[in-house]
């Protein structure tokens, strides 16, 4: 019997010591990463350099959205430098953060709710843009804006820029539908919406009171204070029984089946998924278009992980990406517009660039297509700090859902 | 080499040997031979884990990246008492957990006992590996049949349109079937194996002493087997209660799993508190079980 009690005194003495190794261990984890980090290990000083480099790197893994590397352009790279492509699809911008500080990637295509967080996290590096010659074509207005140079100091390669649109069935909605109406409160297709999975649509919401209820007098869908966003939340909660099936960028492909089924059949979308659904045989009658309402949309941006372990092949893709003929593919392939204003010559559609208004800032105008953000305390205006965080948006969003 | 070999003088028998005669002799080198792996796996890599779960649990985040920091709070348990969809997800998943239990348990019984009583030699053995047969399908392709079985147009929704009936996939009663499906066989093969357990001299002692079928049934089938479907149901309760794929895929609700699948990129901390839930409920049930003698079952 004592010795039996020996046994178990000593197993509880392993334990505790094994985990007084492991709670000092993750207790000094959280030093280093701090300070500019704008030298990248093991990156060449001259294109050529890169070049011969990314030779022996032989790969470059990358957090996309779905569709941004695919192999109709991916492999052509692999064979012009020797970089094969990995990726992983990101489900969300909170996704791509956290995926990203993971340390498993080189790159990523955030958008402007992610790449202040990811800038702010030292968790991408600024960018030298000599060593990326097409970045001398990227339309001016994508270049130095607030979502992707901080200081003066530019974190990455504008990709190309969107819109999410709202989606319906040509057999079940009016072909004259141009408002959001039919996926808020009061809809006639009660359990048949479907709707993107993430709080960042909290800003959609907004969006449909900024048009709808001019005495909250939101300005922008992003800087939202304490009344504003009381009454988002309260109308996505009254959205919330109305909802078919929510879909995320992991999921989308989900989207393009229950549009397919009935089981939903209006929603907000990504141009992308229009397509996939116009390439299913026969294909799919559906209408895409921004509402009178306006809506939201993104820029994104190709950023590099601060301790990339292919910053070579990193920064060729990053060049590649945005070359006239990789940037007209990947544009049109998701349906978004190029970043680089040569690609309008290589579309395949020669109307291409004109119809995703490619190189109309007035279209772009903060006012008329609101870019996914990181919603922050200070609201940028005379409110002052009094404007709900992000990390409000996601609690809200968790209470929504329900 | 150039000395000529030495050789060992034959003391006692050849290392092997002698290493043996060690172990013999030190009764810790033995134990702690054997039980050094096992227990480094037990002790670092699995209560390890959890203890940073615990650990994570009281860090904070940065409110613009979401990053953690450390510094002590009690702030995210404080969000979970505090935000009530929290406790309504809690609460839907335990009860959840608990409805399926229950459906298994009174579906697994008639056959388990048909099994194990009833059957022949033959027709048990089928049985038995149609009820292990679904175990080797992907987890994901029978949540994917599921949906698609639920869905508007399914075979089920068809299969009751003629009566004038209608199951809404999304429900939870669309949920609470597939995962009565999924967690099945795992009711299925404790209840069994309990059942067989069951001495044949005991019911003819009691049938003896002049019971008949049915209160022999009550007074000792039922009582002996009720650990077995205790420990059964330790299955299917944890199952459930740890499922995050089906209810997402399914039903679009939240449960305990998916609120921490989206908060562990933007809110680690709370997630990790949110996962002591589970592990408090689960530690409980064990408990009940144990004074259930549920542990001899399985």
């Amino acid at each position: 019997m004592r010795r039996r009690r020996m046994v178990v005194w000593a197993a509880l003495g392993v334990l505790v010591g094994a985990l007084a190794v492991v709670a000092s261990g993750c207790g000094g984890g959280d030093d280093g990463g701090s300070g500019a980090s704008a030298e990248l290990d093991g990156l060449g000083t001259t294109l050529e350099e890169i070049q011969a480099n990314a030779k022996n790197e032989g790969q470059v893994n990358l957090v996309i959205w779905a569709g941004y590397a695919d192999k109709t352009w991916a492999d052509q790279f692999t064979q012009e430098t020797g970089c094969k492509v990995l990726t992983k699809d990101g489900a969300s911008s909170d996704d791509m953060v956290d995926l990203v500080s993971t340390g498993e990637w080189d790159g990523v295509s955030a958008s402007g709710d992610a790449t202040l967080r990811l800038i702010a996290k030292d968790d991408v590096a600024p960018v030298n843009f000599d060593l990326i010659p097409n970045y001398a074509d990227v339309y001016e207005g994508l270049k130095d804006q607030s979502y992707n140079t901080v200081d003066g100091v530019g974190y990455g390669v504008p990709h190309g820029r969107g819109v999410n649109d709202l989606i319906f069935r040509n057999d079940i909605l009016p072909a004259d539908t141009d408002s959001w109406a039919p996926i808020w409160p009061g809809t006639d297709y009660k359990g048949k919406l479907s709707i993107y999975d993430n709080q960042i649509f909290i800003a959609d919401a907004a969006l449909y009171l900024k048009a709808t209820q001019p005495d909250l007098n939101i300005t922008d869908p992003y800087e939202l204070d304490e009344d504003q966003f009381n009454a988002v939340v309260d109308l996505l909660k009254q959205q919330r029984p109305n909802i078919g099936k929510y879909w995320d960028g992991v999921t989308y492909a989900d989207q393009v089946t229950t549009f397919k089924s009935g089981e939903t059949v209006v929603g907000t979308t990504w141009p992308y998924q229009v397509n996939l659904m116009a390439a299913e045989k026969p294909p799919l009658k559906v209408t895409a278009l921004v509402p009178k309402e306006g809506t939201t949309g993104w820029s994104d941006t190709w950023m590099i992980y601060s301790k990339a372990a292919h910053p070579n092949c990193m920064y060729l893709w990053m060049n590649y990406i945005i070359s006239p003929e990789a940037n007209a593919k990947v544009a049109e392939y998701f349906g978004e517009a190029p970043s680089n204003a040569k690609a309008c010559d290589k579309t395949s559609d020669p109307n291409y660039c004109t119809n995703n208004h490619a190189d109309d800032e007035s279209y772009w105008d903060p006012d008329n297509v609101f870019y996914w953000n990181t919603p922050q305390a200070d609201c940028g205006d005379d409110r002052g700090d009094v404007c709900k965080t992000y990390e409000d948006w996601r609690t809200a969003w968790t209470e929504i859902k329900g | 080499m150039t000395s000529a070999p030495h050789v060992e003088p034959p003391a006692r028998g050849n290392p092997g040997r002698r290493l043996s005669t060690m172990f013999f002799r030190h009764e810790w080198l033995r134990l702690g031979g054997l039980l050094a792996a096992p227990l480094g796996w037990l002790v670092v890599i699995y209560l390890g884990s959890l203890f940073l779960l615990l650990l994570a649990s009281f860090w904070g985040t940065e409110p613009f990246t979401s990053e953690v920091v450390h510094t002590w709070t009690l702030d995210n348990f404080k969000q979970l008492f505090d935000e009530p969809v929290y406790r309504n997800v809690a609460v839907r998943t335990v009860s959840m957990a608990i409805y399926v239990t229950i459906a298994d348990a009174v579906l697994a019984f008639p056959l388990a006992y048909y099994m194990a009583r009833v059957a022949s030699p033959r027709t048990r053995n089928i049985l038995v590996v149609a009820v292990l047969t679904p175990l080797w399908a992907s987890y994901l392709v029978k949540a994917y049949i599921w949906r698609t079985m639920l869905g508007e147009q399914g075979i089920i929704n068809w299969l009751l349109s003629p009566f004038g009936l209608e199951i809404h996939g999304k429900s939870s009663f669309g949920l609470w079937l597939a995962f009565t499906y999924l967690w099945l066989p795992f009711m299925i093969l404790p209840i069994y194996a309990g059942l067989e357990r069951i001495s044949h001299s005991l019911l003819e002692a009691s049938a003896d002493l002049g019971a008949r079928s049915l209160r022999t049934f009550w007074k000792v089938t039922i009582p002996l087997v009720f650990p077995a479907v205790v420990a059964g149901s330790i299955f299917t309760f944890s199952l459930t209660l740890g499922d995050y794929i089906l209810p997402s895929l399914i039903a679009d609700q939240q449960f305990i799993g998916t609120v921490i699948y989206t908060d562990r990129g933007t809110n680690l901390p709370v997630a990790a508190a949110f996962a002591m839930v589970p592990v408090a409920v689960m530690t409980v049930y064990l408990f009940v079980a144990k004074r259930l003698g549920a542990f001899e079952s399985l």
